[in-house]
């Protein structure tokens, strides 16, 4: 699904030998940014919305911004759009410093979270105003109007009013009418958030061909991180106005740079344990909550000094669970086991999630995909099992 | 939702008086006058008590004749005066109104974009002058105005002029008059139209190309349509028959049909050629009331063709 789907390794290894088209413009240390943000802040009285962001987005991206509410995605959005001003630092776009240029100068158009479709003008009107308002001649304005809304499949409904239309319709009408003028950048608010399930899933799709098909330059903001994981080449993660990480989805759900991320994104168990041990990048570090030593992977990032307060996180999915013993016990031969009983159990079909208790009282969360079609289950409450995982899936946190 | 609501007979019960209450005031209140009104135009003016001739004649043998006569329409349409009078009150009242609109809309605009608290505050403003009798506003008036009222005595003060202006008595008083009295009933219906405008609008207007006077056009205008029409009616029509402020403000030259309304019934004692000025200024209002009906109905469709969206 992702055009960009590349673990961290080859992705390190293909950075070397640079293409004239490079799928992966972001490790290509001479590709011209369409979008680069520098040391962006911007300040409401005594709050910081945006904090010092630095950003280079690349031609032809589907990139992300991925916060909770009050992360300052929106003010960022606001601030490309040019509904607000800077604090301090700037935007550029295509090479172009942005920062004096209002927003309806900017070759950026936004689809807004609410459509903001004008109730009073037709589906047509409203796809044709940004043209009106640029001057283009009016033959122009009907073959590219009419154009677009084949694109969207809303050509049967150019005629009606905003009003009349149903959420999937109205965002389709929305997005005709921020492409319609082919910006170089258009920013998507929430996207998918006033779509139901279904409908939400088919549009994702769509906003990745349509993107595909045009080549314009998409950033979505959002606060829906499946949203992002699905959509996007990369993601920004924001935190109180600041990157925590960018990076592909990969990167970020499998490499999260710090406990925030590792917690934000997807389902992480967090342990926390002091360094007693490094030898060949593992290290060993004794944890409290689970009264036993533990093996992790320093994968390109320094190795924490001994005696230092680490995380360590393991999703749950890279968690093996039986009721029989796997080959070794304990911790070592790169793997690590442990003993726990069932403790919560979740069936969802397709997989399952299980609560299991250690020994020592510290709850880890399982997940398993339901691979053999069985009514019956094969772990159940109150059994005595195993876990065990790889050590390559743990994830070493700095505190 | 009414059909629903007939379901419990109790309900139904109360559901009917509350509907009929408010036709039985308009009947009692507002009909019945109307048609005592009506019924006096049609009759001839007469020295006696009531000044004017009985609608039927009683003879001995019950009644003898009906009496009707449309002499008291054909004098106001023959007599260029009420011509005239007509005129010139629908002509004051359409300045004042689009006095009102030009001056109500930038203050409704401010209050709408400012924070709620301040809105309250705002909003309290223009409702508060509204604990003060009418009357004595208009008053109050005079004296600021008079030859040797406040402002002249200030600008005399100044010495930006050496002979008191001619501020009271004239067209512009009771301009000034009206507006102030009647622009609250710009600024409030105005208020609550651009209150309830979403402001992505505005920015997608400005992100797709449109400078602010753009938007403004292009969105915010067409938008506050409904609030415009209600504004301009409820300015329009009392001032219209607008009668305290042309009193006390106006000059002798200053023609509108509730000055002549007063001279009819009270100094010539024409009641039925009051009665008929009467109805003439109620048809010229009721007109464009049931445009602005048509309008509102035209708009409460397409808000529900929106399927409730809004």
């Amino acid at each position: 699904m992702k055009k960009h789907d590349k673990s961290l390794m080859t992705a390190t290894a293909q950075a070397s030998n640079q293409g004239a088209v490079h799928p992966e413009p972001w490790l290509n240390p001479d590709a011209r940014p369409m979008v680069e943000i520098r040391g962006l802040t911007k300040r409401y009285g005594d709050t910081v919305a945006v904090n010092r962001a630095d950003l280079k987005i690349y031609k032809g991206e589907l990139f992300s911004i991925l916060g909770a509410s009050g992360s300052g995605k929106s003010t960022l959005l606001r601030l490309l759009a040019g509904f607000e001003a800077p604090s301090e630092g700037s935007i550029l776009i295509d090479g172009v410093d942005m920062t004096a240029v209002p927003p309806y100068e900017r070759p950026v158009n936004i689809m807004f979270q609410s459509y903001a479709l004008f109730p009073h003008m037709t589906v047509e009107q409203n796809v044709a105003y940004g043209l009106k308002k640029e001057r283009v001649p009016g033959a122009q304005i009907r073959q590219r109007v009419g154009d677009i809304l084949e694109t969207v499949k809303m050509g049967h409904l150019a005629k009606r009013k905003p009003g009349t239309l149903s959420g999937g319709e109205s965002q389709r009408v929305a997005l005709a009418r921020a492409l319609v003028k082919q910006p170089k950048l258009l920013l998507l608010d929430e996207p998918l958030a006033a779509l139901d399930k279904k409908l939400r899933e088919h549009t994702q799709f769509e906003l990745m061909n349509l993107q595909d098909e045009l080549g314009i330059t998409f950033v979505v903001v959002t606060h829906d991180q499946e949203e992002a994981m699905i959509l996007s080449t990369r993601i920004a993660v924001m935190n109180h106005g600041r990157f925590e990480q960018i990076g592909t989805p990969s990167e970020i759900y499998e490499y999260p740079k710090n406990r925030f991320i590792a917690d934000f994104i997807g389902k992480a168990n967090l342990l926390q344990a002091e360094v007693t041990a490094v030898k060949n990048g593992i290290v060993t570090a004794f944890s409290e909550e689970l009264g036993a030593e533990l093996d992790a992977c320093a994968v390109g990032q320094q190795v924490p000094a001994m005696g230092s307060r680490v995380w360590i996180a393991v999703r749950p999915e890279k968690i093996f669970i039986s009721k029989e013993s796997p080959a070794e016990q304990g911790s070592g031969g790169g793997r690590t086991v442990f003993r726990g009983t069932v403790e919560g159990l979740g069936y969802f079909g397709n997989l399952s999630i299980y609560r299991v208790e250690l020994a020592s009282g510290k709850i880890l969360q399982v997940s398993a995909q339901n691979r053999v079609r069985t009514a019956r289950k094969t772990v159940e409450w109150d059994d005595q099992v195993f876990i065990s995982w790889d050590i390559r899936s743990t994830i070493l946190l700095e505190v | 939702m009414i059909r629903r609501l007939q379901r419990g007979d109790g309900r139904r019960q109360w559901l009917r008086m509350a509907l009929v209450l408010p036709y039985l005031w308009l009947l009692l209140f507002f009909l019945a006058p109307f048609i005592i009104i009506f019924k006096i135009s049609l009759a001839d003016p007469l020295v006696a008590v009531p000044p004017f001739t009985a609608l039927i004649d009683w003879a001995a043998q019950g009644w003898d004749r009906i009496y009707v006569t449309l002499d008291n329409y054909l004098f106001l349409f023959e007599d260029r005066y009420y011509g005239v009078i007509f005129l010139s009150s629908i002509k004051l009242a359409a300045i004042s109104t689009m006095l009102c609109l030009l001056l109500g809309y930038p203050i409704a605009y401010f209050i709408a974009r400012q924070t709620p608290r301040r809105r309250n505050l705002l909003l309290l403003g223009i409702i508060l002058p509204f604990w003060i009798s009418f009357l004595l506003r208009v008053y109050a008036w005079i004296g600021l105005l008079n030859t040797h009222g406040v402002i002249n005595n200030f600008l005399l003060w100044l010495g930006l002029i050496d002979q008191p202006l001619a501020l009271i008595y004239n067209d512009f008083a009771v301009y000034l008059g009206i507006v102030y009295s009647y622009l609250p009933f710009m600024i409030l219906p105005l208020y609550a139209n651009l209150e309830k405008l979403d402001l992505d609008l505005h920015d997608a207007a400005a992100d797709l190309g449109a400078r602010n006077w753009q938007v403004f056009f292009d969105v915010t205008l067409p938008l506050s349509l409904p609030g415009i029409i209600a504004g301009c009616l409820l300015v329009f029509i009392p001032a219209i028959g607008e009668f305290i402020i042309p009193a006390l403000l106006g000059g002798s030259d200053t023609l509108m049909i509730g000055r002549a309304l007063w001279d009819e019934f009270f100094i010539n004692r024409d009641w039925p050629v009051a009665s008929a000025v009467s109805v003439v200024l109620l048809l010229i209002l009721v007109l464009p009331m049931m445009w602005f009906q048509k309008a509102q109905a035209q708009t409460d469709a397409g808000a529900e063709a929106q399927g409730g969206v809004v």
